[in-house]
């Protein structure tokens, strides 16, 4: 199992390529079955959120282990060159959806992990870091 | 029943369903539609959805789930889900998907027993 899983997200089968690069990255980190769910729920809304909002320009997923404190962990980072989130602010607030959806994706994916990141601006592309720890 | 998404097991006027594996969205609208048909092709009364196959729901799966059980309500059949596993249940909920409205059980025995009171409360009201 390599420490690095490097996955193009182009249309909507690599969701589950998604889920199985984190839940092999979970295993690795040692993390419990719940917390290796809620990564990997977390990771299948931000895949989504890119084949959605980025449309035509393919996102890319980086899983990776990491290590802190004798603590080991899961980060993924998810990139695209799509048109950015123009409020970052609200694009993290329950509810708030400019497709149509119910509005979780962002907000709900930061519950289910220890630490999200989100870097943005409209025509710039949007990069999200999520990270998961060892309890 | 061959050719649908997932194999649909009817015993009497009740249909059975085990999802498993990892869902890609294409296909949970398959299985939507497939199982909205069989209801409908079958008059059956009652629909029991075994999830204990499904390690991950996000709010997309979760929505279509809802959604069919919406869809197979108004075709007049009770449906129970059950089987979800305690981590899907712990993400679903931090997740913030309303599940509110899906009668069920925590295995099929009991969900069969569920749908059997939900079909006596429907009679009676009807």
């Amino acid at each position: 199992m390599p420490d690095t899983d490097d996955i193009v997200i182009s249309d909507q089968s690599d969701l589950i390529r998604v889920r199985q690069a984190l839940r092999a990255q979970a295993r690795s980190a040692g993390l419990g079955l719940v917390d290796e769910t809620k990564l990997i729920t977390a990771g299948s809304e931000l895949a989504r959120n890119i084949l959605k909002y980025a449309t035509g320009a393919r996102g890319r997923l980086r899983a990776e282990q990491v290590a802190a404190g004798g603590r080991r962990g899961v980060r993924a980072t998810f990139t695209d060159e799509g048109p950015g989130i123009e409020d970052v602010g609200a694009a993290l607030t329950d509810g708030f959806s400019t497709g149509g959806g119910l509005g979780l994706g962002l907000p709900g994916a930061r519950r289910l992990v220890d630490e999200l990141t989100l870097t943005s601006a409209p025509g710039s592309g949007t990069t999200v870091v999520i990270e998961k720890w060892q309890r | 029943m061959t050719g649908g998404p997932v194999p649909v097991m009817q015993i009497g006027d009740t249909l059975l369903v085990s999802l498993q594996g990892d869902l890609d969205d294409t296909t949970v609208v398959r299985i939507e539609e497939h199982l909205t048909n069989e209801v409908a092709r079958t008059g059956a009364g009652g629909m029991l959805i075994d999830v204990s196959g499904l390690s991950v729901v996000d709010s997309f799966i979760a929505r279509v789930l809802t959604r069919m059980v919406a869809m197979v309500r108004l075709l007049g059949a009770q449906v129970a889900v059950v089987g979800i596993q305690p981590a899907v249940a712990i993400t679903l909920v931090e997740l913030g998907v309303p599940m509110g409205g899906l009668d069920t059980a925590l295995n099929a025995e009991q969900g069969l027993a569920l749908l059997a009171r939900l079909r006596r409360a429907d009679r009676r009201a009807g």
